[in-house]
């Protein structure tokens, strides 16, 4: 199918891109390892985990989960920048699958999070990660963690489209996965928050998606989590059904956008 | 007839127009006259409220997938991708009109050669001056010769030289025998390049047909003559007597002109009169009206004016 093929031409253009400018690929990977070495130091010595290995095992999955969040900031400001630029009129005018683009557009910055997440995971390592449920769980974690940036991917496709400036883009995406990010248990545990946001914090697809993977790399604590709440029991189901329901609403949101596109 | 609604604001009321198949149609226009509006409906990128429009024959707005397929589209607003090289582009481009690897790469190397920017191709498109740039632009819309070639404003932006030699390379394109839709604010650049010349405002045709018609229509000749700021009202009044015309002024360039209908007898008389009160002429002429005159008449204000404005 055409559509496919398209697809991976823009896909490769973005390699193509990260071959040109390969500051790019290093400073997408630089921020995850500062993230991981400045919470594993700053804050390891004083949050208190009763966990074997300490808070570093609890950090990394949190840390890995909010890296992969962040991909929703990447596709928009990189689609925002071909808008302005008018690449995606170019793009438009051409005989291709009018999905092609933006299908093309979240593989590629899916392919970037495999190098950036297993960068991290090696900076991890070295400061004293160690999961223990073996690889094939360790291996299901992180195909786990790139459905989860893959789907948000498709949110960032939506608000690339939609703003009118590529600086509302940045503006706009960070608003949108820093509460996510932190109004949940990937760094410190949710009991200490007022009851109304220990709520939030458990429903919030960033914890559920944490305590998957905390799961995954064979941890039993789950940092904080209400027991009795779904979420917190079936972490890896309630997962899935976020990231089908994310699928489902902005794919065709956004591929919409996408054809009515103009700048 | 096409129409487009954007709010409140009708940005194209009523406009319709043709282009004969091999030849080259300007859309002349100030900013914000509709002449992208124009082009963004006929290329596909917009639906518009009411009215209809074909390419090639094909309906835009029930086959734009068929239309795609035979346009190209180059100008101000479709563009490169900056941070590769100009080769990466066109390869990229030749893919995305389903050319297998080996053509898309001979494709890319045809066209470099063709708009002389072999010896940039390993370069990002950054580094590239502006008419460089727009030569890249439009090989990207060249990759399989389409039947109907829009540039929406190909020489906006680019200095005299970046001009002329995008100007060379459409008059190439011409001769090839490419339909061409080519909108533009400059009315030098509609008489140089274009066959045939619709000139709209607010998004209705004022004004259609070629250049020497339009040219035409606002009249004959003008008489136009320089002198020093001292003798600028008795000249006006000389002008004025002779041509029968009311004169104007161009305060900065010290210029008076009129409409003449006898031209050389209009002249002499004038410098006749000139001469018998001592006036000196700086400069002195009888000119065919521009297309700037012809946009003046039609419109009552100059072509450049919306353009400061913007």
């Amino acid at each position: 199918m055409s559509a496919i093929s398209d697809s991976i031409v823009i896909t490769k253009r973005q390699l193509l891109q990260l071959a040109r400018v390969p500051e790019v690929l290093i400073f997408s990977t630089i921020q995850p390892v500062m993230f991981v070495l400045l919470f594993r130091y700053v804050f390891g010595g004083s949050i208190s985990t009763g966990q074997p290995g300490g808070y570093v095992q609890l950090l990394m999955p949190g840390i890995f989960v909010q890296t992969v969040a962040f991909t929703l900031a990447a596709t928009a400001s990189g689609l925002a920048e071909d808008m302005k630029k008018g690449l995606i009129d170019r793009f438009r005018s051409l005989p291709i699958a009018r999905s092609a683009l933006v299908l093309g557009r979240t593989l590629g910055d899916s392919l970037l999070n495999i190098v950036v997440l297993a960068v991290m995971g090696l900076a991890g390592f070295v400061v004293g990660w160690r999961p223990t449920s073996g690889l094939f769980k360790v291996a299901l974690a992180f195909l786990f963690l790139l459905f989860f940036g893959y789907a948000l991917s498709w949110v960032g496709i939506y608000i690339g489209l939609s703003a009118r400036d590529a600086r509302v883009v940045q503006n706009v995406s960070f608003l949108v996965t820093f509460p996510l990010t932190f109004l949940s248990n990937a760094f410190a545990p949710t009991t200490g928050m007022p009851r109304p946001l220990q709520y939030v914090a458990e429903w919030n697809p960033v914890s559920t998606m944490v305590a998957a993977c905390r799961q995954l790399f064979g941890l039993e604590n789950q940092f904080g989590a209400t027991a009795g709440s779904f979420p917190s029991e079936n972490p890896l189901t309630m997962s899935l059904i976020y990231m089908a329901i994310i699928m489902i609403i902005f794919v065709p949101m956004s591929v919409k956008k996408y054809q009515n596109a103009s700048n | 007839m096409k129409t487009y609604n954007k709010g409140a604001v009708k940005a194209l009321d009523g406009l319709s127009l043709d282009v004969e198949e091999g030849t080259v149609l300007s859309v002349l226009g100030p900013n914000g006259a509709g002449k992208t509006t124009t082009v963004r409906i006929l290329a596909t990128l917009l639906s518009p409220d009411s009215g209809n429009a074909t390419v090639g024959g094909i309906d835009v707005i029930k086959h734009p997938e068929k239309v795609r397929e035979i346009i190209g589209l180059s100008g101000q607003y479709a563009a490169v991708d900056e941070t590769l090289t100009g080769w990466d582009n066109l390869v990229m481009f030749g893919r995305l009109y389903h050319l297998n690897k080996k053509a898309a790469v001979k494709r890319a190397d045809e066209l470099l050669e063709r708009f002389s920017l072999t010896d940039s191709a390993k370069r990002p498109i950054k580094t590239y001056s502006g008419g460089m740039r727009r030569r890249l632009d439009l090989a990207a819309s060249l990759i399989v010769q389409p039947k109907v070639l829009f540039l929406d404003e190909p020489t906006t932006g680019l200095d005299p030289r970046g001009r002329q030699e995008m100007w060379g390379v459409i008059e190439e394109l011409v001769k090839g025998g490419v339909t061409l839709l080519l909108t533009t604010q400059y009315l030098e650049e509609a008489d140089q390049l274009a066959d045939d010349i619709v000139v709209i405002d607010h998004g209705k045709v004022i004004a259609r047909g070629t250049s020497d018609a339009l040219k035409k229509e606002v009249g004959g000749e003008r008489l136009e003559v320089v002198v020093d700021q001292g003798n600028i009202a008795k000249t006006l009044e000389i002008v004025a007597r002779v041509s029968g015309n009311k004169a104007t002024l161009d305060e900065g360039l010290r210029r008076i002109s009129a409409p003449v209908s006898n031209g050389s007898t209009a002249l002499m008389e004038v410098l006749r009169s000139m001469d018998a009160d001592g006036i000196h002429a700086l400069d002195v002429g009888l000119k065919r009206p521009s297309l700037d005159d012809v946009f003046m008449s039609l419109t009552g204000h100059a072509a450049e004016e919306e353009e400061v404005k913007k």
